[in-house]
């Protein structure tokens, strides 16, 4: 079984986003990218599912900007054996990267694909479950265990009161939530194997899918920011300011 | 304009975040709801103040809410509405999507405010900005933080219809089991005061610490990611761009540090307090109260003023 796994390079997540002054967006000039750390739980999946013999193939994709590259010559060096990079220059919202995934997955013919829940910039939480709707195969998100169970995949979910267990006929599509695993760091070695692998490079022209946005961006604003307020000095003081000036207690 | 709204409940009880989403739609013109589920939540459905119709679907293969099978009933009802809504919980981040792409409509997630009939706001890069997007799809398909607008009051008597499964899909998923984090306390999302433990409450045991606290301020109690990792806690305790938002009245947080992941799902909260014992600790730029010092004397100090 072949496994894909799209990947998106994203603001890195260590560094605290800045909105641009004209309202445009958020500041990515000269700021470091990296894969979404959703993704890299991802790819770890799909690369242990390989190597318990459960998958044959991992294919990881990504669909931007050239510099993309780069997040699949990750996980390349994580593992996974060869990559698609889909160009576009535009940043596309999750109806256009479905479409687009659903036309690899025509090509490719994947028994699962593995995506992050959630992308850390646009926060959408939706690839996944439109992807799986727009192929009508099972999807289970918010993956925290994954396993094969009988020639099914059985995905333990994380939800908001607790966990549900739910078992998916092949093909599907997972979601990973972060506890699924802990990404291993790409080797030295690996990295070096990596940039031998094959990226095969498409323009996003050329998969006749109309990505056209359905969202137009008015204004892109900083939250109403908060200060730092006061360093109380014992717990009677808090005590004081949280009965008698804030009167929540 | 008409607006179906995706109800969640849990324990036979409608949540107070599809409430919330109630209240949304509410701004958008009339209001159906859609509840699966038995009789009894259906008729809480139907006092639900401010909608003209509850559908109800009964059909035993919405038992579980299985994304595949409810998707598909919600596009089979999809001509009649000019938006489709629920709150951002898991049950409407899991489903709507799904049907947005089934209708060919880009989905609006994490609404926070209304602009216009087609104009909403929705934070991005948790939270760190704010964007107001504009869609030009016909239908629109969204999901609601419920912090952002108030429940909906149960003063309605709705007329409930039961609606008939759309033609299945074929069965690509099968529910197996359930695991519900039983608690006595409030509801996380919509406790006016959370207690909140991180990476310093150093393990299960001692996490329980807390607990007090909690009982004598009627608070839920929730974790950063670092706890919740750690085993201190369920899952369904974490807080955050991944985990739940809220924005209680008071929001206590003990040994966090202060991550922009943890802050995205609590920032909002009326009065934040911190305590840490890193004076440098990012939680004590936007805490209203800070308290450098170590948290195990802190929390019995505190819990004995209180009770
Ligand atoms: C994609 C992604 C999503 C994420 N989503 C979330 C999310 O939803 N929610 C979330 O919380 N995190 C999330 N994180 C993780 C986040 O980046 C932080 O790692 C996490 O919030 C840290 O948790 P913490 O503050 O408990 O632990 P730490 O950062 O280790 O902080 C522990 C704090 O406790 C203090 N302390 C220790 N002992 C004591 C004591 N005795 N008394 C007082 N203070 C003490 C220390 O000074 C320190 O400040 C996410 C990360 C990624 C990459
Ligand atoms: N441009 C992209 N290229 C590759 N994968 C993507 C892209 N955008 C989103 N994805 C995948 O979809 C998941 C969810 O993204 P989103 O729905 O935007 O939050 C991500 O974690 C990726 O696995």
């Amino acid at each position: 079984m072949k496994i894909l796994v799209p990947v998106k390079r994203v603001v890195d997540y260590n560094i605290k986003p800045r909105v641009k002054t004209d309202g445009s967006g958020v500041e990515t000039e000269g700021i470091k990218m990296s894969m979404n750390p959703f993704d890299e739980i991802a790819v770890e999946e799909a690369v242990r599912l390989k190597e318990k013999g459960v998958a044959t193939e991992v294919v990881a994709v990504s669909i931007g900007v050239q510099q993309a590259q780069d997040t699949l010559r990750t996980a390349m060096a994580m593992g996974a054996d060869r990559s698609i990079l889909v160009l576009s220059e535009e940043n596309l919202e999750p109806l256009g990267i479905a479409k687009l995934l659903k036309v690899l997955v025509a090509r490719e013919k994947p028994g699962m694909v593995i995506l992050g829940k959630q992308a850390i910039d646009d926060d959408m939480n939706a690839t996944g479950q439109m992807l799986a709707g727009l192929l009508g195969w099972g999807q289970g998100t918010f993956a925290g265990k994954v396993d094969m169970v009988a020639g099914q995949v059985h995905v333990s979910r994380e939800i908001d009161g607790g966990t549900q267990e739910i078992s998916l006929r092949l093909p599907a599509v997972i979601t990973a939530d972060l506890r699924l695993n802990e990404p291993r760091y790409a080797s030295l070695p690996n990295i070096m194997k990596a940039r031998k692998k094959p990226l095969e490079t498409l323009d996003v022209g050329s998969l006749g899918v109309d990505v056209a946005s359905r969202l137009s961006i008015v204004s892109v604003t900083a939250p109403p920011s908060r200060s730092a307020g006061v360093r109380v000095g014992s717990v009677s003081e808090l005590v004081e300011h949280l009965r008698y000036e804030q009167k929540v207690i | 304009m008409t607006s179906l709204v995706l109800l969640d409940h849990e324990d036979g009880q409608i949540k107070k975040a599809a409430l919330s989403a109630v209240t949304a739609a509410t701004r958008l013109g009339d209001v159906h709801v859609l509840v699966t589920g038995g009789h009894a939540v259906a008729q809480a459905a139907a006092s639900i103040g401010g909608i003209s119709k509850v559908l109800h679907a009964t059909d035993p293969c919405y038992a579980h809410e299985l994304a595949e099978p409810l998707a598909a009933l919600i596009v089979s009802l999809a001509a009649g509405y000019d938006y489709i809504l629920s709150s951002a919980g898991t049950l409407g981040k899991n489903v709507l999507p799904r049907v947005a792409a089934l209708l060919d409509v880009q989905p609006i997630p994490d609404v926070i405010c209304i602009v216009n009939a087609n104009t909403f706001v929705r934070p991005i890069y948790a939270g760190n900005a704010l964007a107001t997007v504009q869609s030009r799809d016909k239908k629109k398909v969204l999901t609601v933080r419920s912090a952002a607008f108030d429940a909906a009051p149960f003063t309605g008597e709705a007329a409930v219809i039961e609606v008939a499964a759309s033609v299945p899909e074929s069965v690509v998923s099968t529910f197996i089991a359930i695991h519900l984090s039983v608690s006595e306390r409030p509801d996380l999302e919509t406790a006016r005061v959370v207690v909140s433990g991180g990476r310093g409450l150093q393990s299960e045991e001692k996490f329980k610490i807390l607990e007090p606290l909690a009982d004598a301020l009627g608070a839920a109690i929730g974790a950063s990611r670092a706890a919740v990792d750690a085993g201190f806690v369920p899952n369904d305790y974490q807080i955050g761009q991944t985990g739940k938002i809220v924005a209680p009245e008071l929001y206590l947080a003990f040994g966090i540090s202060g991550a922009i992941q943890h802050l995205a799902g609590m920032k909002d909260s009326r009065v934040i307090v911190a305590v840490n014992k890193d004076p440098d600790a990012p939680i004590f730029q936007i805490a209203d109260y800070a308290i450098e010092g170590d948290l195990f004397d802190v929390v019995p100090q505190l819990t004995k003023a209180l009770v």
